[in-house]
């Protein structure tokens, strides 16, 4: 690996003061699973000269509930963890499944929702259920704190809105609406261990006792430079009574939300077939586990 | 660059040992610590060839940086048996012959024992998933699985 510096702040106010000496992107990078960076500087894409350490911040590792605000999800929370708590198992679903499918449990014992979207990869698997949950990214760094939405965060493949002496403190998701589910499903030639060639996250919430829709959010990961929201199928459900008939012109819709590219995973034709039928999917699974199940032929 | 000390136990015993930055948890273990039961397969989070318990869970040793160690707690392969009794996992991976050559095996001992300690009495679907982490490229997981389930005691 080329050499760099090592940092372990314990505090915000050391933090700022090395991150304060960043001059250029991706100079000071922070870890915290260190499952995608780790092999990024031992591959030599990604050449640090700081590798900061943010575990041992409190705030970092922030895991709480709060009425009225929502889930506060800090930046050094593994997956496992975030899996396992009490909230997320109750209130958001998709999130708790992409919390367990990244990688293996090794990985998820390690690895952090926020580094996975810190990461920014576009096929990211924690990304599409916090979208779908409206997720907030908090910020922080020597010049301050800012909140950006989450749609707003990522800039392209790798790439996102973070400034060279800004990092990630934590997630705040919103409640979600009562009568309420979401859904993660991605598609992957094998059972475990791989890299999604098309994930959907869906999120539906319903007049009670109906299928009236009255909030619909569907996020696609893998099939565009970032992980992108699928506004029109959204529009085409929102505010009307959901039947088969509409979840299938949903699948056409969300197709539309997507610009996939050929690669070695998958061709871009694919993974159009693969938005199509897991956009469907996921708002089947989001009808049935709310009580409304739809009959699909 | 300065290297960096690090305190930490391993296997129960307290360790300090000098780090440099970049060196990663395996490597240390392995140069700094001889304790070579820790493989290097991939390096890169894929085959956990490299598995070891951190505060008791099974993570991969390859992408960690040995200077995040500090204060915390290592149970490596070697720290499996206890006062020269093989880990139950251990007998049965010889009993069961759950090895080709062997060069995977102790992650997969390192991830089957952490998965056993949260959850003693998995199914077969359970313990499949469980090591789906680590990577046997002689293929031999039959035995493997078959080895785990003895000691878990759900064996078909």
């Amino acid at each position: 690996m080329k050499p760099f510096s090592f940092a372990g702040p314990k505090t915000l106010e050391e933090m700022n003061q090395v991150l304060a000496q960043a001059s250029s992107h991706g100079e000071i990078r922070p870890i915290v699973g260190g499952t995608d960076l780790v092999d990024q500087v031992k591959s030599g894409r990604r050449t640090p000269s700081v590798i900061m350490d943010i575990k041992r911040i409190p705030e970092m590792n922030r895991l709480e509930w709060v009425p009225g605000e929502g889930l506060h999800l800090g930046a050094a929370v593994n997956c496992t963890d975030t899996a396992a708590f009490s909230p997320v198992i109750e209130g958001y679903t998709a999130i708790k499944e992409s919390c367990e499918l990244i990688g293996s449990i090794q990985i998820q014992n390690r690895a952090s929702v926020v580094g996975n979207i810190a990461n920014s990869a576009p096929s990211a698997d924690a990304v599409p259920g916090m979208l779908v949950h409206e997720a907030r990214v908090v910020i922080v760094g020597p010049a301050g704190r800012r909140e950006v939405p989450l749609d707003d965060f990522f800039t392209g493949p790798g790439r996102n809105v973070l400034a060279p002496d800004e990092v990630i403190l934590e997630t705040i998701v919103p409640p979600a609406e009562d009568n309420s589910s979401s859904h993660y499903l991605r598609f992957i030639p094998r059972n475990e261990m791989d890299i999604a060639v098309a994930g959907v996250a869906s999120f539906v919430a319903l007049e009670p006792g109906s299928r009236n829709c009255t909030k619909v959010r569907i996020s696609l990961a893998s099939v565009a430079p970032t992980p992108v929201r699928a506004w029109a199928a959204e529009a085409l459900l929102e505010n009307k009574e959901i039947t088969a008939e509409l979840v299938r012109e949903a699948g056409e819709k969300a197709v539309e939300a997507s610009s996939p590219i050929d690669d070695v995973r998958g061709t871009a034709e694919y993974r159009k077939e693969l938005v199509r039928v897991l956009t469907r999917r996921t708002l089947l699974m989001c009808m049935e586990s709310l009580g409304q199940p739809l009959q699909v032929n | 660059m300065p290297k960096i000390p690090v305190s930490f136990t391993v296997n129960g015993d307290p360790v300090e040992i000098l780090v440099e930055p970049w060196q990663t948890l395996m490597d240390a273990l392995r140069d700094e610590l001889q304790l070579t039961g820790t493989k290097e397969g991939c390096s890169n989070g894929n085959c956990g060839a490299c598995t070891i318990m951190l505060n008791g869970r099974a993570i991969d040793s390859c992408c960690m940086l040995a200077a995040e160690v500090e204060g915390e707690d290592v149970i490596t392969i070697e720290g499996l048996a206890k006062g020269g009794e093989l880990d139950p996992l251990q007998r049965a991976f010889i009993d069961y012959g759950a090895l080709q050559c062997g060069f995977c095996i102790p992650g997969f001992l390192v991830s089957a024992r952490a998965y056993l300690n949260t959850n003693p009495h998995p199914s077969e679907d359970e313990i499949r998933h469980a090591i789906a982490g680590n990577l046997c490229r002689c293929t031999g997981y039959d035995k493997i699985v078959r080895a785990i389930q003895h000691v878990a005691g759900t064996a078909n």
